[in-house]
């Protein structure tokens, strides 16, 4: 972290970037799947312009000039000038895409952005906005944008209560008071102007904006009046002061653009009834609802009004007086629980003051506490750091524990004793603080998913294919450290998909399906791991082919008898994929062995299933955390070592009668009606010169990632616990056989078995047979 | 508090933490040196050279402990509980190193190192920084660290 504030707030604006960018995409997703609510193109509107905002504030230019051409189509979907087509959309997409890479490239991230890229989606954006017209210089038009947010933001003095309380009564013409009284011909005729009509939802509230604040935004365009409508609000004791009963009708005079009009409600637009009309029109048709809720009181509007002009001076000289906290009370008669609820919100009060003393009821009810139900869950930001040393510190917790449950369990005292109660107890509370820390790091694949909408649409491009992406599970919750790594596979994996799986739109039709393929991106949680499924409905794997190529490769001999899953499973071999060719065969094996590899680095499995001329679909299942694993103790040559429980399929004590030897040399064991390899462990792993005597020893036959059968051969089991895992190469290096060290109940360091690499580089070192009869 | 901000001559003093192996007297910056403790049964490596005697429990940590005598090439037997490890930094990593026993700190300047002498072996000289004399007729030669983990990492996977 550094310790420059600059610094430290430009971090935090691209954090924000990377959820602004989050949500602009899967907004845009929305709209490509059709989605015509104004909301999500007003989403979308904001999203950019928060970035273009930021990004200004940093003098981020080339990411400003860009976010602006794209704000500017926006501005034109939203007001409803251009249609939200499906080229337009798509055009939005890939704008999206350059957006994301002009904030990595300003972060330093990323690689600098495709000039080339950018400028002709800025040409393409700027044709969609002026419908085909020449468009002008650009920059010159980011030059005259303000490049904050909002006014509202900047607004300073607002904030300052209660000193901006009493600076009230010198605004500008703000509420113009006395063109209050000649409203009985309310919406005349004016040159020029807006009448704008804004109620307010709960929700604007909600998120702590002030109507007060918007009125003055707009007294600062030009003259105003402003008529408040508080026919809606129910009577006291049906008051509910979290929601919202005002509208007000604003008549803006002067030449205030329609755009500068709302630029003023930018961000509470989604979270209002907004109407602007020309002045000169408005009194005539095209009221919205709000509008005619308004004239269908018109005589009660007028009244209150009125009243309102009445008690303005009093009113002013009650707020400037009353303490920031208790804005209210402005009429005696006013209840208490009343004054209490707007408390939260006290500077809304005096905008919104003209006209709340007139209307007896209820003052303010409208500035209201968040609505408990729309309240998102409160997150804070932690750097990760600090988590991870609680995790280290939580670890060393429960290894202590461990070590003095089995120092208590020596001691021989009995177990109904008060400190082997007590360590129980001890016991299920350092379990339930090593689940909660975990928690703290489990993350929604949400992050990795949200990038490959892009990745999908780039290949589609490329392939010439259509494609349609499928995600479910999006908040399924998985360790942090996984989720990093989870990225790159699923990437790969896809794109394998998108480019081998999925048939050509053509192809496809011809087959009876429809022209464009469907690729799902799901993820589950089963059985205490995290299963990500990545399925196709292409053409699935061409068995013959994929058994040509190995022949061929020399991977397999020519006359083997494969099943149709190790067929399938022979494109995950490593030599499989290092001929470029495969890819314009049906094979999908292009670097799945490097997939595999790093699934199977994070403790993952990966299957694939597939029927031909229906599709593909691989699975990867992998553990939770890094952190912890749950494992089989076992004892191997006076070493105590651990062995992933994952990977064990049964343990057995095996008959001297069911071990064979192949070629009279390389041991087997006879496991049903299979022949499996057995594998010594304390041999294969050096604790000990000679192979280990049969006599009382266990096998565990284990399977491989691969899933190759195995059984290894130890002293003894000694049983099933969860295990903190401790890296090695922290402070030495890899070690061949090795996946990782734990700290045992005893505070020894025990290591934990790599069961693949014992398998393939432990037949490399059985024990021939004479060793074995040597032993046994 | 007057006398003690009397600044050194710029690196002129070090502090060494010497150690015995054998006969031989060596020593590393005391900078380096983050604990010292006693030996304790390891667990020991598969596929590892002879001087890693395996790993240890520091405080949660996993600690690989190497036995500098045999990393010199110098005889040495089992190591029993009078053996002393001394924790160290290498680099970022942190190492145990097993020694016969710690015997001194000494405080000495940089002028004081004399360039290892040609007599020594190869595998001695890629460990030995320097040599220097200290009263009583003893010389204490001085460890280069970074050289005492296995090399080769890489190969090593």
């Amino acid at each position: 972290m550094s310790d420059d504030p600059f610094e430290a707030i430009k971090a935090t604006f691209f954090q924000e970037c990377e959820e602004l960018l989050g949500d602009l995409e899967s907004n845009l997703l929305a709209l490509e799947s059709g989605s015509t609510d104004i909301e999500v193109i007003n989403a979308v509107f904001r999203a950019v312009h928060s970035v273009k905002g930021g990004a200004g504030a940093f003098g981020l230019e080339d990411l400003v000039r860009f976010a602006h051409v794209f704000e500017t189509l926006m501005d034109e979907l939203r007001s409803g000038r251009k249609a939200c087509d499906e080229p337009t959309v798509r055009t939005l997409l890939r704008a999206a895409d350059v957006l994301a890479d002009h904030v990595a490239a300003a972060r330093g991230a990323g690689a600098p952005v495709d000039p080339a890229r950018s400028a002709g989606l800025v040409a393409e954006l700027e044709t969609l906005t002026h419908g085909g017209a020449a468009p002008a210089a650009t920059t010159d038009l980011a030059e005259d944008d303000d490049f904050g947010f909002t006014p509202i933001a900047l607004d300073l003095a607002a904030f300052e209560a209660p000193a901006g309380l009493s600076d009230l009564p010198d605004l500008p013409p703000l509420p113009d008071l006395a063109a209050l009284a000649p409203l009985e011909a309310p919406m005349a005729a004016v040159e020029g102007g807006w009448k704008i009509v804004f109620r307010p939802h709960p929700r604007l509230y909600a998120s702590a904006n002030e109507t007060g604040l918007l009125l003055r935004e707009l007294a600062r365009l030009g003259p105003t009046r402003v008529e408040l409508d508080d026919s809606g609000l129910p009577t006291l004791d049906a008051l509910d002061p979290n929601d919202s009963h005002l509208i007000w009708t604003i008549e803006l005079d002067g030449d205030a653009s329609e755009a500068e009009v709302r630029d003023v409600f930018d961000f509470v637009e989604m979270d209002c009834d907004l109407s602007i009309t020309p002045l000169n029109a408005a009194a005539s048709t095209e009221a919205p609802a709000a509008v005619e809720d308004d004239e269908e009181a018109p005589a009660e509007a007028l009244a209150q009004a009125a009243a309102a002009d009445l008690d303005i001076a009093a009113l002013l000289a009650s707020v400037g007086a009353a303490p920031a906290a208790e804005p209210v009370a402005p009429e005696p008669a006013v209840p208490e629980p009343v004054v209490a609820a707007p408390a939260p919100a006290p500077v809304a009060v005096a905008p919104v003051a003209p006209a709340a003393p007139a209307a007896p009821p209820a003052p303010t009810p409208t500035p209201s506490a968040p609505a408990p139900a729309a309240a998102a869950p409160v997150t804070i930001r932690v750097d990760l750091e600090r988590v991870d040393r609680m995790i280290n510190a939580v670890g060393e917790l429960v290894i202590q524990q461990a070590m003095l449950a089995q120092r208590v369990t020596e001691s021989g005292l009995a177990r109904s004793s008060d400190i082997a109660l007590g360590l129980e107890d001890l016991e299920l509370l350092t379990r339930e603080i090593q689940d909660s820390v975990m928690a703290i790091r489990a993350q929604p694949v949400k992050s990795v998913f949200q990038r490959m909408p892009r990745l999908v649409r780039e290949c589609a491009e490329m392939t010439g294919k259509k494609v349609r992406l499928v995600t479910s599970g999006e908040d399924t919750e998985v360790d942090k450290t996984v989720i990093e790594r989870l990225s790159e596979p699923i990437t790969h994996m896809l794109r394998n998909a998108i480019d081998h799986g999925l048939e050509g739109p053509d192809e496809r039709l011809a087959a009876g399906k429809p022209a464009e393929g469907t690729v799902r991106l799901a993820a589950l949680h089963r059985s205490g791991r995290i299963v990500i499924e990545i399925a196709d409905d292409g053409k699935g794997i061409n068995r013959q082919r994929v058994k040509g190529i190995a022949v061929e490769r020399g991977l397999i001999a020519e006359d083997a008898a494969l099943s149709d899953e190790e067929i399938d499973n022979l494109i995950f071999m490593p030599g499989f994929s290092t001929a470029t060719e495969v890819s314009d065969l049906s094979g999908r094996g292009v670097g799945m062995d490097v997939v595999r590899r790093s699934i199977q680095s994070l403790g993952g499995r990966i299957s694939i299933s597939s029927v031909p001329g229906k599709g593909s679909t691989f699975t990867l299942s992998l553990p939770l955390t890094l952190a912890v694993l749950d494992g089989m103790v076992v004892g191997a040559a006076e070493q105590t070592l651990v062995a992933p429980l994952a990977a064990i399929v049964e343990s057995l004590t095996p008959d001297a009668a069911d071990i064979h030897h192949v070629g009279g040399v390389d041991p087997v064991l006879r496991f049903r009606e299979a022949f499996l390899p057995l594998v010594d462990v304390a041999w294969c792993m050096g604790f000990s010169d000679q192979p280990t005597a049969l006599k009382g020893g266990v096998v565990m036959i284990v399977e491989t990632e691969s899933g190759q059968r195995a059984a290894l051969l130890v002293d003894a089991i000694h049983g099933q616990r969860q295990v903190v895992i401790k890296s090695l190469e922290a402070n030495y290096r890899h070690v061949e056989g090795v996946a990782a060290a734990t700290i045992l109940g005893d505070g020894r360091v025990a290591l934990i078995l790599d069961i693949d690499a014992l398998v393939s580089t432990g037949r490399a070192r059985s024990p021939s047979r004479a060793e074995m009869q040597m032993a046994s | 508090m007057t006398h003690s901000v009397t600044p050194n001559v710029a690196g002129a003093d070090r502090e060494l933490i010497a150690f015995r192996i054998g006969e031989q007297e060596f020593c590393v910056d005391i900078m380096s040196v983050r604990e010292i403790r006693g030996w304790s049964p390891a667990t020991p490596l598969p596929r590892s050279p002879a001087y890693m005697k395996g790993v240890i429990n520091l405080r949660g940590a996993v600690l690989p402990i190497i036995d500098l005598g045999a990393r010199f090439g110098l005889k040495t037997g089992e190591p029993t509980e009078r053996h002393v490890i001394m924790v160290a930094h290498v680099g970022s990593r942190l190492v145990g190193l097993l020694v016969d026993a710690v015997s001194d700190i000494v405080q000495l300047s940089d002028a004081a190192i004399q360039p290892t002498p040609d007599v020594a072996s190869d595998q001695v000289k890629s460990f030995v920084k320097g040599i220097f004399a200290v009263e009583g007729g003893r010389m204490i030669s001085l460890i280069d660290l970074d050289h005492v983990l296995p090399e080769g990492e890489a190969e090593a996977a």
